[in-house]
């Protein structure tokens, strides 16, 4: 049954920070998920109710020394569109194409997506092989203090993360691409549109005389959460991109994920999916 | 007790003010509040896009809306539509090209077409599929959908 007792929507960070520090609060951005997740049953409200979506501050995406900042309140539309993502995080616009249908790119928030943190959510699997950090900030002792994790190991479980209570994610950070930077996604569902991936793959790194480092492979809906394959990661770092490395790398991603039978697949599938896909993306970036 | 809010919105151009329950979507209060039943439930939950209607420009599932996230808003629905000269060409086509069987997809087909046809004035039909991806019509098999935005696009072609 719900129980607000408080419904709140601070204007700046400062104030949201002091509502979060009072405890037991649900935050509600663009509501895409909080909405009907709320009405199923499936997460109860909070004593608080608290609307950032007024908070100005939270949008947008910035230059930040060697770093992209995107805003934890812009939407996946505004990610769509923005010249500093086509040109520093394509991948991660590509994986915003595939997003749901554009009346709920209009509302969702790339913090929303985040801390909503589905196994299958889009932009989690691009933002994990382009080393993407999360920022947190909180008001513990009144005044604001900020830290900031590896987005891989943001993720608990469906539905939880490491944020703390009193925290709001207030940013994601990513790297800037270094030179001869190649990055894919692939997202497998049964229509282009409004589809929850039945796998996604996410991969990356430096791709130099025909051999990648600082190789990045994720995947999405195989797992808990989201997750980064190192056996795949290690099959590929540093060798010539040749059909025997592909071949094994494709193996080790096979070998290496433990999905689950459910509506969408079953964990057979699954394999074969992110086997036969794995392979395929790699033939691209050896081809790119 | 369920706890209330004050809001104030605009509402088709006219300032609106109301008390509603914070965990109120904002389909549901401008069908039973309001009185306006224009925009349709379909399947509450984002999948259809009956229930789409304009929020400070841009298309949104109202369905997933919360109704108090209306505060300090610019909302159009279908019946502001309705009175608006702007889209009398949209709304000539699609009576022109029979892209209405049932109508109940066509308040939300009308909604996000007009958003497309604002954000790409030159809109061919793969940019008017991509666009209408999130809005299902179970009659007209969407072709003389797509005609009719197509041919309101640029006063037709």
């Amino acid at each position: 049954m719900t129980a607000i007792e408080r419904y709140a929507a601070p204007q700046n960070l400062d104030e949201a920070l002091g509502i979060l520090q009072q405890g037991e609060v649900t935050i509600l951005a663009g509501g895409t998920d909080l909405m009907p997740q709320t009405k199923a049953g499936r997460i109860a409200f909070k004593p608080t109710l608290m609307n950032i979506g007024r908070i100005a501050g939270l949008k947008g995406v910035t230059l930040d020394g060697e770093h992209l900042r995107i805003g934890a309140l812009t939407t996946i539309s505004e990610l769509l569109r923005d010249p500093l993502v086509a040109q520093h995080a394509a991948v991660l616009a590509e994986a915003c194409d595939h997003f749901a249908s554009d009346q709920i790119r209009n509302a969702g928030t790339l913090g929303g997506n985040i801390n909503n943190a589905s196994p299958a959510g889009d932009t989690l699997v691009p933002l994990i092989v382009l080393d993407a950090e999360v920022e947190l900030a909180s008001k513990p002792n009144g005044s604001v203090a900020t830290r900031r994790m590896p987005l891989a190991e943001f993720f608990t479980g469906p539905g939880r993360t490491k944020r703390a209570a009193n925290e709001l994610l207030t940013a994601v950070r990513i790297p800037l691409p270094k030179p001869g930077h190649v990055a894919r996604f692939y997202k497998f569902g049964t229509r282009p549109a409004l589809d929850i991936s039945t796998i996604s793959i996410g991969i990356a790194g430096i791709k130099r005389d025909g051999a990648l480092t600082d190789t990045r492979v994720a995947f999405g809906a195989v797992a808990p959460t989201p997750v980064r394959a190192p056996r795949t990661e290690a099959a590929l770092e540093g060798r010539r991109l040749d059909a025997a490395a592909i071949e094994a790398a494709a193996d080790a991603a096979r070998d290496e994920v433990n999905p689950i039978d459910d509506v969408r697949a079953s964990a057979w599938y699954r394999k074969e999916l992110i086997h036969n896909m794995t392979r395929r993306m790699l033939d691209h970036v050896a081809h790119a | 007790m369920l706890l209330t809010h004050d809001i104030e919105f605009t509402l088709n151009g006219v300032t609106k003010k109301l008390t509603i329950d914070v965990t109120m979507n904002a389909l549901d209060m401008l069908r039973d509040v309001v009185g306006l039943t224009g925009t349709k439930y379909g399947c509450g939950e984002g999948e259809c896009g009956a229930c789409t209607i304009r929020v400070d420009g841009e298309t949104r599932n109202s369905c997933l809306m919360f109704a108090v996230d209306f505060d300090g808003r610019d909302i159009v629905t279908i019946e502001g539509l309705a009175a608006d000269p702007k889209a009398d060409a949209l709304r000539e086509s699609f009576v022109e090209h029979g892209a209405v069987q049932c109508g109940f997809c066509t308040p939300g087909m009308v909604m996000q077409a007009s958003h497309i046809l604002d954000t790409h004035p030159d809109a061919d039909a793969e940019t008017i599929k991509r666009g209408l991806e999130g809005n299902l019509c179970r009659c007209t098999g969407y072709k003389k959908i797509v005609d009719a935005v197509e041919s309101a696009c640029c006063g037709g072609r």
